[in-house]
């Protein structure tokens, strides 16, 4: 039997987990898709350099597991001088890690925009710059919407990491649950329960996204 | 004749009344191994129609991008009312111009593509008038004022509020001749303007070319529409395998053809037609 008891008394616990898992998540996609755009710029850039550089960092963080980031910056940090609380590392990391990924998403979506309307727009004296803000980060945005929700719920579901470094997120909290109440089942299920709940929500607000970007 | 101007005593920022709108000279581009372009010459008077014929990959639509310095041309030089293009002024090693100097240089060409080329996430006057409002500064009421002028003159004005996919071929590449007109170019380039249409669509585009061509506007045409070139053209040229072969008067090249590949891209194209 579920004991049904047990999750009402730990349902703070668990509240509070979700509203971490949340908060992290919620400041690790910004940072993950503001970077992600730059770094799809960069990759595209004119020097040479400039491009390799922005290469190599998709490349090593694509190529790297998350919990291995994290331990670099948490555990290796202070060798540094770079000394910061466990949610921030979580942050920092997931976002860090989640912008290699958006990167290859607003790559791909750049690149699917025709030549021609970019030279169309060198035609009629347009910069860079506007041809950027203007012409293609627009029509991409429709097409990303998909897999950026994509992204941002692998996202979700791997702060589930952020536990091993202490963040009291909702994987930690459940955890905690286990251990003071010996029971399995309750935790993981409720945990479960939570995440997909989460996860529902951020397809949902994709699709609503995706019929507001979405045109003619 | 014009005069050509000698580039170092003239200043660089002032367009030259006497430049020719277009003045091609050695003009040479490869890509990778292929010579593309191999020495073109090619002078365009002011109010000049030049229609350019030639088989597939003879080289013209590279010809027409070097001049739009689209492509980035190897050897030569492109001038745009006596200011070169794409290149800085002087001797020695040649250095790229900044986008600001080439956008200056080439702001009075307006150029239309084969496939169109709108922007699908802009309304018709949204395609018209964005580059009055960024690049003209203008405002939108200023700048919807001149965008809906320009539609009128390709007789769209009905359509500004559709999106390109709304929007039939002839009336996309009307909007496309639209918009490049809107920002008053003295020079416009067409690129198989009507190879991308279904026929019964070509003749409105023909007819608002041969609108422009009346109202006086310089312009370079690469075309399959011989009729086009027989009856609006000043001057015909014909290209072949990146070098032009023959050019004249439409009457003298297209009936008359001297060189015999000439002759052959006639009569493919008449045995095509019947
Ligand atoms: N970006 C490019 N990279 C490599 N080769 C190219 C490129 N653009 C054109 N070419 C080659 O240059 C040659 C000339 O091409 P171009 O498009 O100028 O011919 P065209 O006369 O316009 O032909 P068409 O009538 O088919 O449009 C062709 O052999 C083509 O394959
Ligand atoms: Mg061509």
């Amino acid at each position: 039997m579920i004991d049904t008891d047990m999750i009402a008394r730990y349902g703070p616990l668990l509240l509070a987990g979700l509203v971490t898992t949340v908060r992290v998540c919620a400041l690790a996609s910004l940072i993950a898709f503001a970077f992600g755009l730059v770094l799809a710029l960069l990759l595209g850039a004119r020097l040479m350099i400039v491009r390799a550089m922005a290469r190599l960092y998709v490349e090593v963080m694509r190529g790297t597991p998350i919990l291995v980031i994290l331990f670099l910056l948490y555990y290796g940090g202070p060798s540094f001088g770079l000394v910061l609380d466990a949610e921030p590392v979580g942050v920092l990391g997931l976002g860090f890690y989640g912008a290699a990924y958006f990167a290859e998403i607003f790559r791909a979506g750049f690149e699917s925009i025709p030549t021609g309307q970019i030279e169309a727009a060198r035609m009629v004296g347009l910069r860079r710059r506007h041809i950027v803000r203007r012409i293609q980060i627009p029509q991409m945005l429709g097409l990303i919407v998909p897999p950026s929700v994509n992204q941002g719920i692998i996202l979700v579901k791997e702060s589930a990491v952020l536990s091993i470094i202490t963040v009291a997120e909702l994987t930690k909290n459940s955890m905690q649950m286990a251990n003071e109440t010996f029971a399995v089942v309750e935790p993981f299920l409720a945990v479960a329960l939570l995440y997909w709940l989460l996860i529902e929500a951020i397809s949902w607000s994709g699709r609503w996204i995706e019929r507001r970007v979405r045109h003619v | 004749m014009y005069e050509t101007r000698s580039g170092a005593n003239a200043g660089p920022k002032l367009a030259d009344a006497t430049a020719l709108p277009i003045e091609v000279r050695g003009l040479a581009k490869r890509f990778g191994d292929v010579e593309v372009l191999r020495g073109i010459d090619l002078q365009v008077q002011p109010s000049e129609v030049v229609c350019v014929i030639g088989p597939s990959g003879s080289g013209k639509s590279t010809l027409l991008r070097c001049i739009a310095f689209l492509e980035i041309y190897d050897e030569g030089e492109v001038r745009i009312e006596g200011r070169l293009l794409g290149y800085r002024e002087g001797d020695g090693p040649r250095r790229l111009s900044g986008e600001r100097e080439i956008n200056e240089v080439r702001a009075c060409l307006g150029m239309v593509f084969q496939h169109f080329n709108l922007w699908p996430h802009m309304t018709a006057l949204g395609n018209v008038t964005e580059a009055l409002r960024v690049v003209k500064r203008m405002s939108r009421a200023q700048a919807d004022e001149a965008g809906l002028d320009a539609l009128r003159k390709v007789g769209l004005q009905g359509q500004a509020r559709q999106y390109p996919g709304q929007l039939s071929g002839g009336q996309k590449q009307r909007v496309a001749i639209a918009r490049a007109l809107a920002l008053q170019p003295r020079v416009m380039l067409f690129d198989e303007p009507t190879s991308a249409l279904d026929p019964e669509l070509v003749g409105e585009v023909l007819s608002v070319m041969r609108q422009l061509a009346a109202d006086g506007m310089t312009m370079v045409v690469v075309t399959h529409e011989m009729g086009f070139a027989a009856h609006v053209a000043n001057r015909v040229v014909f290209m072949d395998e990146g070098r032009i072969v023959e050019q004249g008067a439409p009457a003298d090249v297209l009936t008359a053809p001297r060189s015999v590949r000439l002759k052959q891209f006639l009569n493919t194209w008449r045995e095509r037609s019947i």
